[in-house]
């Protein structure tokens, strides 16, 4: 009794001790909570950027959507025929749980029905990609010119023989080094699906041409064309209107 | 009480199998789910396709995480149909059984909470404080709230129930060290602490549980000998009190009651059972409950 009437006592103050005790700890738990939240959002703008030589499979979103869209489930891994793309694991780098392949240990084979595509449930590789020669997983980039056998003279075209679409992805051109060697370039053009084919086959102990996510090679550029585009992996525009930035005014 | 051994009553009044019955087939269903998921990339047998976020059941029927999927949707994408049917499939098998029997029979972070759970019993390990329960209902609307501000699927980057089965069918990475630091973290801080209270895809399963069918009752809670067994093994133990203390229906309508059964097992006077939600009926025993101490 004695209890009650010190509990009923202090219901007559601001709060009873029930109620206070229910509203400090409902404000702790909100407060904890937005301190995860803030935390996690500092990881994921630290964690959700794609390494170099990690590529999407086929289909796959700009980045920003895919890492939206994509739920980490690993169908379009099972049903790679290829062993091409795996899953990120916690800690390497890549979006953890998200699927890539590394052109240089396994390319993409390129399959025509697209079977990674096709097991995607939630759209993160976007089903209007139905034309495998319009995926663009990123651009073959001729990353180190130096050291490309070709360039220096020597009769290898591994990379043009690699490539699936042989003689629009990959040319190789004609080029009169100084002193009048004739050598030949491999040069990339839009065609290019980023497959990574040519990486995989490049004969240097380090590929010299490499395949790169395209947003990281076209930047500002690519993003600019995939909003103007709707139909998703369509080619840039073969010369894009590149000028040179403004100058500053001379003093 | 005295020193009176945890599962004692029931050991001596029902045996070994019915002391363990539920403990044991949730260990097997645990073990189902995950033999489905790596039998494929161990055996080449493709029982379950993908991981827990999204999987192909077979090869046919589209199963999906109604958590993840909801996280998706904050983030601002709109999952294709696929991923809708696997959302609706699983949303209604867990409204029908209740939404924490995924976290009793399916999640495989479950194993090694109880495992934390009985060593801390055994050890007697009393440190460690106890947050509020309701910890994980605001982090919940926080991982929808990160979501949405960062337009990425935030929990998913860190949320260890469905790393750890990912990690298991494609690769680990570090995803063992989060497992160990909730392993410890129930151990050593907070008593049942990461399924109890800050698991935010529990605390939605827990919501989806609201209006489950399949409940456990006490009917012969008039039987209740206060040996607290019940509440020494059960993972949410505040759900038990208003059923077997209470007045009125003896039915556990707590939804974060996850139905592990543990307490039928335990209980040496068959107190509790499993049945439905309607099923309010009371076993009158001739003695009458002694009031708990």
């Amino acid at each position: 009794m004695d209890d009650r009437g010190n509990d009923s006592s202090v219901s007559k103050g601001f709060l009873d001790a029930a109620r206070r005790k229910f509203l400090l700890q409902g404000a702790g738990s909100a407060c904890a909570a937005g301190a995860v939240s803030l935390g996690l959002m500092t990881h994921v703008k630290s964690a959700r950027a794609l390494p170099s030589q990690a590529l999407r499979p086929p289909g796959a979103l700009p980045e920003a959507d895919f890492d939206t869209a994509c739920v980490r489930c690993g169908l379009c891994v099972r049903a790679c025929p290829f062993a091409t793309l795996n899953l990120a694991p916690a800690g390497g780098g890549i979006p953890v749980g998200t699927p890539y392949f590394e052109a240089r240990s396994v390319p993409c084979e390129m399959c025509s029905d697209i079977p990674c595509k096709a097991a995607c449930p939630t759209g993160a590789l976007a089903p209007v990609l139905e034309d495998i020669a319009q995926a663009r997983m990123g651009v073959a980039v001729l990353a180190d010119p130096e050291r490309c056998l070709s360039l220096q003279g020597m009769r290898c075209d591994a990379c043009f023989q690699a490539c699936p679409i042989k003689g629009k992805a990959i040319t190789m051109e004609r080029l009169t080094r100084p002193g009048g060697m004739t050598v030949f370039m491999p040069s990339v053009h839009t065609a290019c699906t980023g497959c990574g084919k040519c990486e995989h086959d490049c004969v240097p102990q380090v590929a010299v041409i490499r395949v790169m996510p395209a947003a990281q090679v076209r930047g500002e550029l690519e993003r600019g064309q995939r909003r103007s585009e709707p139909a998703l992996g369509m080619p840039v525009a073969d010369s894009p209107a590149v000028s040179a930035p403004p100058r500053p005014k001379t003093r | 009480m005295s020193a009176r051994p945890f599962l004692a009553d029931a050991l001596a009044h029902k045996g070994r199998w019915l002391s363990y019955r539920w403990l044991i087939l949730r260990r097997l269903s645990q073990g189902l789910v995950l033999a489905g998921f790596l039998a494929g990339p161990c055996c080449g047998v493709w029982i379950l396709e993908g991981n827990l976020a999204s999987s192909l059941l077979l090869g046919q029927v589209p199963l999906a995480d109604p958590f993840t999927f909801v996280q998706s949707l904050a983030a601002g994408h709109a999952p294709a149909l696929r991923a809708m049917l696997g959302a609706g499939l699983v949303t209604a098998v867990y409204l029908l059984v209740g939404g924490r029997v995924f976290c009793a029979w399916a999640c495989p972070i479950n194993p090694v909470t109880d495992l934390a759970g009985w060593l801390r019993r055994r050890l007697g390990i009393k440190s460690g404080f106890t947050p509020s329960r309701n910890f994980r209902l605001a982090l919940l609307p926080a991982c929808l709230l990160t979501a949405w501000l960062t337009g990425s699927l935030a929990w998913e980057y860190v949320n260890p129930v469905t790393g750890l089965m990912r990690g298991l069918a494609f690769g680990l990475g570090w995803t063992g060290g989060l497992v160990a630091a909730i392993f410890l973290f129930d151990l050593f801080v907070v008593q049942r602490g990461w399924c109890g209270h800050v698991c935010p895809m529990g605390a939605f399963y827990g919501l989806l549980g609201k209006t489950a069918l399949l409940r456990v009752s006490a009917p012969r809670r008039s039987a209740c000998t206060d040996c607290m067994d019940c509440f020494t093994a059960c993972p949410e133990p505040q759900v038990i009190r208003p059923a077997l203390k209470g007045k009125g229906t003896p039915v556990i309508l707590d939804s974060n009651c996850t139905t592990c059964g543990r307490c039928v097992d335990v209980c040496g006077e068959k107190v509790f059972r499993l049945t439905h939600r309607f099923d309010r009926s009371l076993e009158e025993d001739a003695s009458p409950a002694p009031p708990l101490t």
